[in-house]
């Protein structure tokens, strides 16, 4: 007999709950630390989608090679420090082979200076949207670090067919990778978070955002192992979270280096720290950022 | 509590107004650029003073019930874009408090979030999504949209390419297809061609009948008057008015915006006046004559009124009296004080033409009415013109780094100052 009732369609349950949940809206100043707003984030995660998509779609349009560019940008750039790095200067890498060496390195450092760059610069890239309509502005931030996940994923493609190149065999600590991939994509929005931040307020941050990348890039065992930094600095050396995650990388699919230590749980500390921080500071500003700009 | 779609208590919105560093060129500029930009780092760390913050609104309170369309008026800078922006949580209020029962749409501008290297049916999601639709809300709508806007060929065709006039109506078809219970709208109306103007204004006389509540901040009257059930009138930040369409814009139109600058009147049976006098000409003008006609703080003026006495031997002269926007008289001004014409004889009948000349940096800016008496016999009322002439006197002059709100006050005179220094040490008394 339950076949005479007809089943509620898809539109009609759109509209039941359209008018069902009876919002209220209150508009106040809030004073202090208001909430982060997650729940006012997760409505709009649609919005996230069409964001993310839009930052693809819209990058690549009118390109001759298309989305080609996903793969040939860590191609080019393996290659270039390669042959810098591995047979100009011949920077030691324990026996593994210096494109090997590298690519490991960049992928997650490609992808943290592309999602901070990507980030920092939202804000003000998106000034004409967000002096228009209402919505969580911290979506904007939070879709360039997701779409950097795309150019991740194509690197990670050029990676495995390196390692097929070079006969690397795939290895059971892979599985560990996820770890290292949340850890940067955590600390790339946390920095973006801050930046984005700050560059409202002082467009100085455009300018210090490249030369802080790229200041952090020595800092990071990209182009040479952690071995050849002298221990007295090690300890510092290694709070850096990208330090982590790059020597997690390289351990993971390479097996050379140790499993990551004491102080890559403290450099994920950091990261909580400047995540956390970050979300509270972007949120104050939100308030308000339109009449800034 | 859900009587009211908005209720808006004393809604106040501060803002700092600029004290920008001043860069001056050369090397010590540069020194003194960058000593300056840490002062200014410091200055936008503490809390503004008094004298850095003007209000955009301030204490705006009002209702509006469900299903009624609320238009607000006013003129530039009197506070409507500030108040939509509050009330679509683009910005906060720095004071009072705002509730809002049921779903939100505002529409502030045409095409939002539209990117240009997307075709028109991709932007026609995104721009639905930024606007706060949901993909299935957007799916069912595709159609109707599509067909409201005219561009079905286009579909596929970054928006790059669209003639400025379709990709107006592709982004007002998914604006307009928004189904929120409370739509706020700003002067979106005033785009594309005139057809698809009436289309639009047609659209939203729809979303009105179907019970939504609507608040339509506009500059269009025609459109407000057409549209909405009820205005309230911001001016410099305040609620100046709140009522019925055409009582609240009728009292805008005679403050704020009706400028006569010259009257005529060529029938001598029909023009203004009676059986001793009847007018022919009035204006006012600005005496330098720039071609322009605009008339700022410091620009001196002349009335001139041409009329026929139409009896013989009469003494007659003329009064002017200046109002300003707070119907407070200015000033007056009586011909026979100084002119020795209508001051001290008798005049016959015929056309004649009398002229007062008003100096510079007199009026302060604002609107001023002229209200204008012909006097017999030095005292008796004879003929009164309420609304002779009307003009808006505008402040033009700079005043860098200082205040740039007018001053109070019904005029405005440039006064002479002068400082000495009368000794050089100071004692103690």
């Amino acid at each position: 007999m339950t076949q005479n009732i007809e089943p509620v369609s898809n539109e009609t349950e759109f509209l039941l709950k359209q008018t069902s949940d009876q919002h209220t809206l209150l508009i106040e100043p809030s004073g202090g630390w208001s909430s982060l707003g997650l729940k006012d984030l997760w409505e709009y995660r649609e919005l996230l989608q069409f964001l993310v998509w839009r930052e693809l779609q819209g990058a690549y349009r009118q390109t001759a090679l298309g989305l080609s560019w996903l793969f040939l940008r860590p191609a080019i750039n393996m290659l270039l420090l390669s042959f810098v790095f591995g047979r100009i200067v011949q920077v030691q890498t324990d026996n593994i082979p210096y494109p090997l060496f590298s690519l490991s390195a960049l992928l997650p450092w490609g992808y943290f200076s592309n999602a901070v760059l990507r980030a920092s610069r939202s804000l003000v890239e998106n000034m004409q949207v967000i002096s228009k309509v209402y919505f969580p502005r911290m979506i904007i931030p939070i879709a360039g670090s997701v779409s950097g996940l795309v150019d991740l994923g194509a690197s990670f493609f050029v990676l495995f067919i390196t390692m097929l190149i070079y006969n690397m065999p795939l290895r059971l600590e892979m599985l560990y990778l996820p770890i290292f991939i949340i850890v940067a994509i955590a600390f790339s929005l946390a920095v973006g978070l801050w930046l984005a931040t700050l560059s409202v307020k002082y467009r100085d941050v455009s300018f210090a955002v490249n030369f802080m990348i790229q200041a952090l890039m020595y800092l990071s065992p990209v182009i040479y192992p952690v071995s050849l930094v002298p221990d007295a600095f090690k300890f510092v050396y290694q709070l850096n979270p990208m330090t982590g995650v790059i020597q997690g990388f390289r351990w993971s699919l390479l097996g050379i280096g140790e499993p990551v230590g004491v102080t890559f749980y403290l450099s994920i500390l950091v990261v909580i720290l400047l995540l956390i921080s970050g979300a509270y500071v972007f949120r104050r500003t939100e308030r308000t950022i339109v009449d800034l700009l | 509590m859900n009587q009211y779609a908005i209720v808006a208590e004393q809604l106040t919105k501060k803002y700092r107004i600029g004290k920008a560093p001043t860069s001056r060129a050369g090397a010590k500029g540069i020194l003194q650029g960058v000593f300056s930009s840490f002062s200014y780092l410091a200055s936008s760390l503490r809390n503004p003073d008094e004298t850095e913050t003007i209000f955009a609104i301030k204490d705006i309170s009002f209702n509006v019930k469900p299903g009624e369309v609320l238009g607000v008026i006013g003129k530039n800078g009197a506070g409507k874009s500030t108040l939509l922006k509050i009330l679509s949580r683009i910005t906060e209020p720095s004071g009072g408090r705002a509730r809002i029962n049921g779903r939100v749409g505002s529409l502030l501008e045409v095409g939002t979030g539209f990117h240009p290297e997307l075709t028109g049916r991709e932007n026609i999601y995104l721009s639905g999504a930024i606007l706060g639709m949901h993909r299935v809300e957007i799916d069912r709508k595709f159609d109707e949209i599509v067909a409201f806007a005219e561009t079905g060929k286009f579909l596929d065709t970054p928006v790059k390419r669209y003639s400025s006039g379709m990709y107006v109506r592709l982004a007002f078809a998914v604006a307009a297809h928004l189904e929120p219970e409370v739509l706020l709208v700003d002067e979106v109306l005033a785009v594309g061609d005139l057809a698809f103007q009436k289309k639009c204004l047609g659209k939203m006389g729809n979303v009105a009948q179907e019970g939504r509540t609507v608040l339509f901040v506009s500059h269009n009257m025609v459109a407000v008057q057409n549209l909405c059930n009820r205005v309230i009138w911001l001016h410099d930040g305040k609620l100046q008015g709140d009522g019925s369409t055409s009582d609240v814009i009728s009292q805008y139109l005679s403050v704020s915006y009706k400028s006569i600058t010259e009257q005529i009147w060529d029938d001598i049976e029909t023009a203004p006046g009676n059986e001793r006098v009847r007018i022919h000409r009035i204006r006012i003008l600005p005496a330098n004559g720039d071609g322009t006609g605009q008339i700022a703080m410091e620009t001196p003026l002349q009335v001139e009124i041409e009329y026929w006495n139409l009896l013989e031997d009469a003494r007659l002269h003329i009064s002017l009296h200046f109002y300003n926007e707070q119907q407070i008289v200015a000033f007056t001004s009586n011909s026979n004080e100084t002119d020795p014409i209508t001051g001290a004889t008798d005049l016959s009948t015929g056309l004649y033409r009398s002229v007062c000349s008003i100096p510079g940096n007199l009026l302060n800016a604002g609107t001023h009415r002229v209200m204008m008496l012909f006097l017999r016999d030095t005292s008796k009322i004879t003929y009164r013109l309420d609304d002779a002439l009307s003009f808006e006197v505008l402040d033009l002059s700079e005043r860098p780094g200082t205040w740039y709100g007018k001053e109070p006050g019904v005029v405005r005179p440039k006064l002479t100052w002068s400082t000495q220094l009368l000794e050089q040490t100071i004692h103690n008394i």
